[in-house]
């Protein structure tokens, strides 16, 4: 079970836990959430633009803009 | 007072120039008090039309008067500064205001009088004093946009209250998971397209966001696989907040201030659906290979630093940096040097979007220079578009 982060605004969805409140239960697989799913914070990141948490350095609110297209596979920008 | 971190070894300062102006966001609920005052001071019934005469006369001249803020907080300071609570006590204080300000005006309106009143108001005075309370509604969504925007629950069922006077509370829902997703695109109900006008913009904002939050909530419920039909429906328990207080208003002041309650909530959407309008006229995001809009960025939503709108609307106009950063709290949002600029603040913008042709002649060619005269790069209204393209012709691909 891993971790994943919200690119803006740093909310993490640990798959142990889920999100029931957005309808993803405890045990949820990261992979098996909508790809447009937003992030249930800021709204302006899908699931997508998400990173796993060890791969996170710093969020991209200094205004550079870095979406799922312009990552390289390994998820950085 | 200034904030303070230090940085790899090295002290950063910053003062806040604004510090204590924001206090006066705060202030802006005690305008429906403040009619009073003045109407038992010059006897006028003019008094009564205080609000829009404040919000449409009074800060369009103090933001031509007091100039622009252009100041930023250094990238260090922003976490502190967004951690010095001082400044969201100011927008929870304006709650409290907001609903002892619309019990006061029922009062009236339920034909209740005061000191300084000559008996009961007039059916003109009670529209004056409801569309001034109606003012007052509409800057309470914008602060309710402040609060619902953050990631604390109770900071959200805040929001709550503070959309329960215009029964707007879906705003909450639709705004960060609906407008903040699809923003500068055709699809979204709450931007407005070049060549739309205000008044055709109101009834696509106010139906397209109405279903749009209840749609969002639907899916939401179908994804737990239960039924939307539940008080954890943010909808529903929003609008329950209204029904409690317009309900407990009619039974205190009687039934027949139900007029005037509407009014007032119509006046309070209507202001803030006039910011939506401005907010992104004519703004597009352009779609990606892969078939996504590409990512909100500056050059898609209007900005102003004009002092008088911005202290009175928690920095909603640094409207860039809000939708790079929609979770930042208002003290610390920043000027973008590159982004769109309004020639004045919200305010006065809101007064020339109420005439369509003087809107379209200061806008248009603005935006039309934003996307380097190219028509076609804008968000463009698809019943205008031909008027458009003769207008301001094709441009050489």
């Amino acid at each position: 079970m891993s971790v994943f982060i919200c690119p803006n605004c740093e909310y993490t969805y640990d798959e142990a836990a889920g999100h029931p409140r957005e309808g993803w239960v405890g045990g949820t697989a990261f992979a098996d959430i909508d790809p447009d799913w937003t992030c249930p914070d800021c709204g302006v990141r899908e699931q997508v633009d998400f990173v796993p948490v060890e791969q996170f350095e710093r969020n991209d609110q200094d205004g550079n803009i870095i979406s799922a297209e312009s990552r390289d596979k390994e998820g950085r920008p | 007072m200034t904030v303070e971190a230090t940085v790899d070894g090295q002290l950063v300062q910053w003062r806040d120039s604004k510090r204590y102006l924001w206090i006066m966001g705060a202030l802006i609920p005690l305008i429906p008090l403040s009619t009073w005052g003045l109407h038992a001071l010059t006897g006028s019934s003019l008094a009564w039309w205080f609000g829009p005469f404040f919000l449409f006369v009074v800060v369009p001249l103090a933001d031509m008067a007091a100039g622009l803020d252009r100041n930023n907080p250094p990238d260090e300071l922003i976490e502190a500064l967004e951690q010095d609570t001082y400044y969201r006590w100011i927008t929870y204080l304006f709650i409290p205001l907001q609903i002892a300000g619309l019990i006061w005006a029922a009062y009236l309106l339920g034909g209740g009088s005061l000191p300084g009143i000559d008996g009961a108001l007039s059916v003109v005075d009670k529209i004056g004093l409801a569309t001034s309370v109606g003012i007052v509604a509409g800057i309470g969504i914008n602060t309710a946009h402040e609060l619902g925007h953050k990631k604390a629950e109770y900071e959200r069922w805040f929001a709550r209250a503070a959309l329960a006077q215009t029964f707007y509370g879906h705003f909450y829902i639709e705004h960060n998971r609906g407008h903040h997703v699809r923003v500068a695109t055709p699809i979204d109900p709450a931007s407005s397209r070049l060549g739309e006008t205000l008044w055709g913009f109101l009834p696509r904002t106010v139906w397209g966001s109405l279903t749009s939050a209840w749609g969002l909530e639907k899916k939401r419920f179908e994804r737990q696989k239960k039924t939307h039909w539940t008080p954890k429906n943010d909808l529903l328990n929003a609008w329950a907040f209204s029904v409690v207080l317009w309900g407990g208003l009619m039974i205190a002041f009687g039934w027949q201030i139900f007029p005037y309650m509407v009014l007032q909530a119509a006046v309070g959407i209507w202001l803030l659906e006039a910011v939506n309008y401005l907010e992104h006229y004519g703004m597009k995001r352009q779609v990606l290979e892969s078939g996504r809009p590409e990512r909100v960025n500056p050059s898609h939503s209007w900005n102003s630093n004009n002092i008088g709108t911005n202290v009175l609307l928690y920095h909603l106009q640094r409207h860039s940096d809000h939708h790079a950063n929609p979770t930042r709290r208002y003290q610390a949002l920043r000027d973008f040097k590159d982004a769109p600029v309004l020639p004045t603040g919200y305010a006065g913008m809101i007064v020339l979007a109420t005439f369509p042709p003087i809107w379209r002649k200061v806008m248009d060619p603005r935006v039309l220079s934003h996307y380097d005269g190219d028509v076609e790069r804008a968000n463009l209204q698809p019943r205008a578009a031909e008027k458009y393209r003769r207008r301001y012709g094709q441009v050489a691909a």
